[in-house]
């Protein structure tokens, strides 16, 4: 299992949870499990969302490995100027 | 350890400074930019705006114009396909209205004629019946419930029932008790700060050439930051596959972020489909303000709590953007920016976005960020200035380092912040004697630094030159970076390679120059390719001497016996293997497609004093200094000169540069006599320092450098400000009326 930490707004979808464990190896894997288990963040990932996997920011690189330890943190989809 | 992580070496050419390959270009006019392209028979295309901040489009009748001798075509927004959803969508209405202009300026129907006379008198023979509808265009007018409503159906989900259905997105980040942590603190400071909207002011205006045949095959040439976006947004836009538009960008005249989407080139498309001829458009300075996007405007409340010894307990923000009449994503980093630059166990920053009748906004580097900051930067001078204590010493003591868990969430890596703080302390600046109504002040300023999908391929010429294809537009000196970087690994002199930026049909996707991503994204890409290559060389090195593969080495330039069993052959140079290239197998190509990942984040700390004249509120800068960790400079005058860029951009910010809208929603001042940037006669020399603490993610350490330098000016000139005329001033741009008028509040 994989703890993941969703940003505040997005609390409201897993039950107030700032910290939430889903069974993933990936990712992707990481994305589906949340959205599973999680409907209501099913619109925000779709939209778009980055990944911090232990420090390390991922836009959308489905097959990046997760370890059960790594620090996962789900993010907003970076833009830039 | 993987090929993308740092590995310390020592360069030959990676910080040095090389002549930049388009200088002489650019100095002598041969440089093409957006307006410089021409076709035979090519069209003018120009559009007509909307006169009103918000009106119903109940009717346009465009007969008598589309009758006009030489007008080729007339379109409106309902002419487009239909192709276009979600966030596109929006961004097709923002570039030509359908049913609801939104703003002052929002293009509502476009004609294409044979001269641009023809055009002009065209577009007044197009009669628009408007409605006019009730308008709002500021954060505060726009919050309330009961505010009207700029488009039905945006209202964000879960938003706070005090706003207005206005408020199109909430967002929140940060950890820890904040109540324990106020309740830790020995003063706490509560304040609201203003932040008007500003443009990028980029130079070349926006301008393009669409030329669609009757094949529904196109071809366009645009000044842009990214023209696989330019052609991946037309292209759905139009109905069209992406492959049936071929997209060239041209040099840049500035874009900071303002050129990462559309506004003229769907429509000249558009234009070119109905005309069966080229069209081109050329935006004026007053479409520009008027119609391209600028930054989100702010208001937002910061409070912190900090100990008598200058530890800050507990941190909290409430951000308000509005970034025109569509929804944007601004908020979200401004709301995980705000508190990037401290170590805390209790932060929040909460973020809303409302819309307003105003243009959609568009990055302007580090988007969301100077805004935000510039809040936050301003309480801890505040909090720092109540205690006696010095600011930089309250920064040390809070500052982000490795291992510290970011407002934002991740935990960092290794970062620049600390040896930042205490290089500036450390400056001559810091210390140097101030006069009467001077002032000193300092801020920290961040930026994530991202990377994005990067296509490179990098080709041996046959007489050993090199020449390296990439696909993103050069807005920042990304020739001259990529060339080195090729060189470097290559072994080669850099004047050996040429580095183009190549057409949407030669490479694959390659995300926006933005983001400070390309010296890294590209250059990890670069130095991919040319390890490929190099791999080439070694194993036609090694065929030719009848070896292994891995009996052979790369040195200097030069496929070398890797050691006495290897046998006694002489060493091989680029340029020999690549004149045998044909014979030994064929061209020598390397190439690399990535989706980058694993940027470095960026911090940057400026020091600025200024002078106000307290009979009139003006300010003067009397000098500059910005410390800013880069990673590694690849070419130090590229990193110095986005370094002095975004201080002077931000200088702009805080002292002059606002959207000034009347209470008829029109915009008041969109030209540069009324919109006052600086120029370099206002500006001191801006001093930089330029220190290099590898980002763990990139072969050479590369961090990206654009974005940060905008960051910290807002706060850094507002501190000044501060101690100058012993005011706190909370609202920008501190205009001399403004600086005026606090002096004379004072008493």
């Amino acid at each position: 299992m994989v703890k993941v930490t969703v940003w505040g707004s997005l609390r409201a979808a897993t039950d107030g949870q700032a910290e939430v464990e889903v069974d993933a190896s990936t990712f992707k894997e990481v994305l589906d499990a949340l959205q599973l288990n999680y409907p209501g963040l099913t619109d925000q990932i779709e939209q778009g969302v980055s990944m911090a996997i232990d420090g390390k920011i991922y836009k959308d690189s489905w097959f990046t490995p997760v370890k059960p330890d790594s620090e996962v943190i789900l993010m907003p989809l970076m833009q830039g100027g | 350890m993987a090929l993308d992580e740092y590995q310390k070496r020592d360069f030959k050419i990676i910080g040095t400074r090389p002549q930049r390959p388009d200088g002489i270009d650019k100095v002598t006019g041969r440089a093409q930019y957006g307006a410089d392209f021409y076709l035979p028979g090519m069209l003018t295309g120009k559009l007509l705006r909307s006169p009103h901040a918000h009106a119903r489009i109940k009717s346009i009748d465009i007969s008598a114009a589309a009758a006009l001798q030489g007008v080729k075509a007339v379109v409106t927004g309902n002419d487009f396909p239909g192709g276009a959803k979600g966030d596109t969508l929006d961004v097709q209405d923002h570039c030509l209205a359908r049913n609801v202009a939104l703003y002052d300026g929002h293009a509502v129907a476009a004609v294409a004629a044979t001269s641009a006379k023809i055009a002009q008198a065209a577009l007044e023979l197009i009669k628009v019946d408007y409605e006019i509808l009730p308008h709002v265009t500021s954060i505060e007018a726009a919050m309330p419930t009961g505010a009207p409503l700029v488009q039905e159906g945006r209202r964000g989900r879960k938003i706070p029932e005090e706003y207005s259905d206005n408020c199109t997105g909430m967002c929140e980040f940060g950890h820890g008790d904040l109540d324990a942590g106020f309740a830790k603190a020995d003063l706490i400071i509560e304040r609201t700060f203003k932040t008007s909207s500003t443009h990028q002011g980029y130079i070349e205006p926006n301008a393009c050439l669409a030329n669609m045949g009757p094949d529904g095959r196109a071809d366009m040439w645009c000044c842009t930051q990214g023209h696989f976006q330019v052609r991946n947004l037309c292209a759905q836009m139009m109905g069209m596959d992406q492959s049936a538009l071929r997209v060239t960008a041209s040099e840049i005249g500035g874009g900071f972020g303002g050129k990462t989407t559309v506004f003229i080139e769907p429509v000249a498309l558009l234009l070119s489909r109905k005309a069966n001829l080229p069209v081109k458009m050329v935006m004026s300075r007053e479409e520009v303000f008027k119609a391209s996007g600028p930054t989100v405007a702010s208001l937002t409340d910061v409070k912190i709590g900090m100990t008598k010894d200058g530890v800050i307990t507990a941190a909290d923000a409430l951000i308000r953007y509005e970034g025109g009449a569509w929804p944007n994503m601004t908020i979200f980093p401004g709301a995980q920016s705000a508190f990037a630059c401290y170590d805390l166990s209790a932060v929040r920053a909460q973020g809303l976005n409302f819309l307003t009748n105003r243009p959609l906004q568009a990055a302007y580097r580090a988007p969301g960020a100077p805004q935000s900051i510039y809040a936050v930067e301003a309480v801890v001078d505040e909090l720092a200035l109540e205690l006696g204590l010095d600011p930089i010493d309250v920064r040390l003591k809070n500052a982000a380092r490795k291992g510290t868990k970011s407002s934002y969430g991740p935990t960092y890596d290794e970062i620049g912040l600390i040896p930042l703080l205490e290089a500036a302390k450390a400056h001559p600046h810091y210390t140097a004697p101030l006069g009467p109504n001077q002032g000193r002040g300092l801020s920290s300023g961040f930026w994530f630094n991202f990377g994005g999908e990067t296509c490179v391929s990098l080709a041996i010429d046959f007489d050993g030159s090199v020449t390296l294809v990439e696909g993103n537009p050069d807005i920042g000196g990304s020739r001259a970076s990529m060339s080195m970087m090729a060189a470097e690994e290559l072994g080669i002199p850099y004047e050996k390679v040429r580095t183009i930026v190549a057409d949407t049909a030669s490479l694959g996707h390659n995300e926006v120059t933005h983001g400070s991503r390309v010296t890294f994204s590209v250059g990890l890409a670069t130095i991919k390719a040319a390890r490929a290559a190099i791999k080439e060389m070694c194993r036609r090195a090694a065929k030719t001497w009848g070896i292994d593969e891995e009996a052979v080495v790369w040195e200097d330039g030069y496929a070398k016996p890797a050691g006495a069993n290897a046998g006694d052959h002489e060493p091989l140079s680029l340029a020999q293997i690549a004149a045998k290239s044909s014979r030994t197998g064929g061209p020598i190509v390397g190439h690399h497609e990535v989706m980058a990942e694993g940027a470095g984040v960026s911090f940057g700390v400026h020091i600025c004093d200024i002078e106000v004249d307290p009979e009139t509120g003006f300010t003067k800068v009397l000098r500059y200094t910005v410390l800013q960790d880069a990673g590694k400079a690849i070419h130090p005058d590229y990193v110095e000169g986005q370094m002095q860029g975004g201080a002077v951009q931000g200088i702009g910010w805080a002292l002059n540069e606002e959207y000034i809208y009347g209470e008829d929603g029109r915009l008041q001042n969109a030209g540069f006599l009324d919109y006052r940037i600086p120029v370099a006669s206002d500006l001191p020399k801006i001093d930089t320092v330029i220190l290099e603490i590898p980002n763990p993610g990139h072969p050479y350490g590369v961090r990206g450098v654009g974005e940060t330098g905008i960051v910290p000016p807002l706060a850094a000139i507002s501190n000044a400000m501060s101690h100058a005329i012993n005011v706190r001033m909370s609202e920008l741009p501190m205009s001399p009326p403004r600086v005026l008028k606090a002096i004379k509040d004072k008493g």
